[in-house]
């Protein structure tokens, strides 16, 4: 596979959702080195296109490809060594340690070994979960727990990693870490959901807004993330201001 | 308990007490008269009251136990739920119904069990034609949706049946009530048939060997549907199949014993209480344990109060619960 060659693709794609269009005809490539901040107002469709993405839901309409090939056709296991999900609903009925957690993102790749469980300990350790690996998963905090899930799935080494809503449960320190740790992720393609639209400034290289109403627009995150077009998806004002020579967004409750 | 010496010890658990249950019963066998009978070179008293009545009986109550044990384990984890034993499938339900019409019209022992065998299998085909959309679905990985409509629709097979129970119970004559009740409680007072026991000992060998192949999937699978998947696992083909050996086994138990309580809920507990949750160590901890409880629990059903004989499903609650509620307080 070449570096230009997608690793994602979406031709045409429709997305319905209780009798309501969201999404209409979607065309969207993912690239190794590409960072995709998907953003959209509450039940836009962002988690929604997650999953077509990850091969978990089919696409109302339009093609869908991984690797260059259809992707409902492809195998469980060549879909796992091709792209994580983190999704923002963990599952935890009984008992089990933090690293046996993060180790089942290993499990397409035979036993796990003792090089699995290190870098198992070495993503925990650069999520700020370092001391938290022989702990029970059910006793974490929401905010850690997200943080495990982030490291579960770095952990099955993909080259591309869909995210949603990564730093919805992370205080101010860990929501600006989780962002930089991401941010140089450069090898691999990320789409992440994110509703923060300053963390999606410092994330992204490039943006996908959704109406969440068939409508959406995409592009080089700089030329995206402008002040009007975030006002007209959110519907509500958004001002640019600028601090320390940088860029940030400032969100009101109306429009002005 | 350590994790890799607790397999071998339930072995010998086991072993233990199946020589108890060869030795326990109304003419007592002192230990060197069953072990030289089991060698084959005991005395033809010994010999014939162990290998006609109590090593078929003792491989039954094995057989039961270890079979409800692993269809109770194997639901626990696809439903993600603890509370979940082998009858939630409803399988039980349609085989007591087989079972209990071929009481009241008064057929033998072995009709009795083959009706509850085929009650067990129409139920089994019944649960998959029904809830076949959420079995085999393509798009069911974003919620748990597809579990939760297979357990709703055992759930509804299981109500309907114990409904067509009770109108039988309602319906029948007392001579037949006694039968009758000691089917639904579960007893292997008519387990003596070795080729029945070896049959669903063989049932149980296939339900695990299956369980263990695809034990490392259901690991990932306890974790949530969506996730697993993710993670390269085929979900909805492991969770039919998973369904299919726990519903099998169930049959199994039910057709030589009825409905043995308690067993399948409670043996899969004890054990992730004692050994985590690794489905490769729990499911076959889970087989060794829920047969060696079966074993004991009926060795007491008929010697505790001889010649009376208790059904043996009185027995497992009542030594179960206990050693549950012990390890729960103490772990």
């Amino acid at each position: 596979m070449t570096a230009r060659e997608p690793l994602l693709a979406l031709s045409g794609v429709t997305l319905r959702a209780a009798g309501r269009t969201l999404v209409e005809n979607l065309d969207l490539q993912i690239r190794a080195g590409e960072r995709w901040a998907v953003l959209g107002p509450n039940g836009a469709g962002k988690s929604t296109l997650l999953a077509v993405l990850a091969g978990a839901r089919m696409a109302d309409a339009g093609r869908v490809t991984a690797a260059g090939r259809p992707i409902e056709g492809q195998r469980e296991d060549e879909l796992a060594r091709l792209r994580a999900l983190v999704t923002d609903r963990w599952v935890d009925p009984f008992k089990s340690t933090v690293l046996e957690t993060v180790m089942t993102a290993r499990y397409v790749f035979g036993a796990g070994d003792g090089a699995d469980e290190t870098l198992a300990l070495e993503l925990l350790a650069a999520l700020d979960c370092g001391d938290l690996a022989r702990r029970d998963v059910r006793q974490l905090s929401r905010g850690e727990r997200q943080r495990v899930a982030i490291a579960t799935a770095l952990a099955q080494t993909t080259p591309a990693v869909l995210l949603d809503e990564p730093t919805a449960h992370q205080d101010p320190r860990h929501q600006a870490w989780v962002i930089e740790y991401l941010f140089a992720q450069r090898e691999r393609a990320l789409v992440s959901t994110l509703h923060d639209v300053n963390a999606a400034v410092r994330f992204a290289t490039h943006a996908l807004l959704l109406s969440g109403r068939g409508s959406y627009q995409l592009g080089p995150a700089a030329e995206v993330l402008q002040a009007e077009a975030l006002s007209d998806l959110f519907e509500t004002s958004i001002t640019a201001v600028e601090a320390e020579g940088e860029r940030f967004f400032r969100v009101h409750a109306a429009r002005r | 308990m350590k994790r890799s010496s607790a397999l071998p010890l339930l072995a010998f658990a086991a072993l233990a007490s199946g020589l108890l249950a060869l030795a326990a019963g109304s003419v007592a066998l002192s230990p060197e008269r069953v072990l030289a009978a089991v060698l084959g070179q005991g005395d033809a008293a010994a010999s014939d009251v162990i290998w006609q009545l109590r090593a078929p009986r003792a491989l039954s109550a094995f057989a039961v136990g270890a079979a409800l044990a692993l269809s109770g384990a194997l639901l626990q984890s696809l439903l993600r739920n603890p509370l979940a034993d082998p009858y939630v499938l409803g399988v039980s339900g349609g085989a007591a119904v087989a079972a209990l019409g071929a009481i009241a019209a008064g057929l033998g022992t072995a009709v009795v069990q083959g009706a509850a065998a085929l009650g067990a299998l129409a139920t089994m085909a019944l649960l998959f034609g029904l809830a076949r959309r959420a079995l085999f679905a393509r798009n069911s990985l974003q919620s748990d949706q597809a579990t939760v409509a297979v357990l709703l629709t055992g759930v509804m097979l299981a109500a309907f049946a114990a409904a067509l129970l009770s109108l039988a119970l309602s319906l029948a004559p007392d001579t037949k009530l006694r039968t009758m009740v000691f089917w639904l409680l579960g007893d292997l007072g008519g387990a003596t048939d070795a080729r029945a026991a070896v049959f669903a000992l063989a049932v149980v060998a296939f339900a695990l060997v299956v369980a263990l192949v695809h034990a490392p999937a259901l690991n990932l699978m306890v974790r949530g549907d969506l996730q697993a998947y993710t993670q390269g696992v085929r979900v909805a083909a492991t969770r039919r199949r998973l369904i299919l050996v726990s519903a099998l086994a169930t049959g199994a138990a039910v057709t030589l014993a009825g409905a043995v309580g308690f067993v399948g809920f409670v043996a899969p507990h004890l054990m992730r209480l004692a050994l985590g949750n690794d489905q490769r160590v729990l499911l076959p901890a889970s087989v060794l344990a829920g047969g060696t409880l079966v074993v004991v629990a009926d060795t007491v059903a008929r010697t505790a109060f001889a010649p009376l004989q208790l059904p043996v499903g009185v027995l497992t609650a009542l030594i179960g619960v206990p050693v549950f509620l012990w390890l729960l307080a103490h772990r």
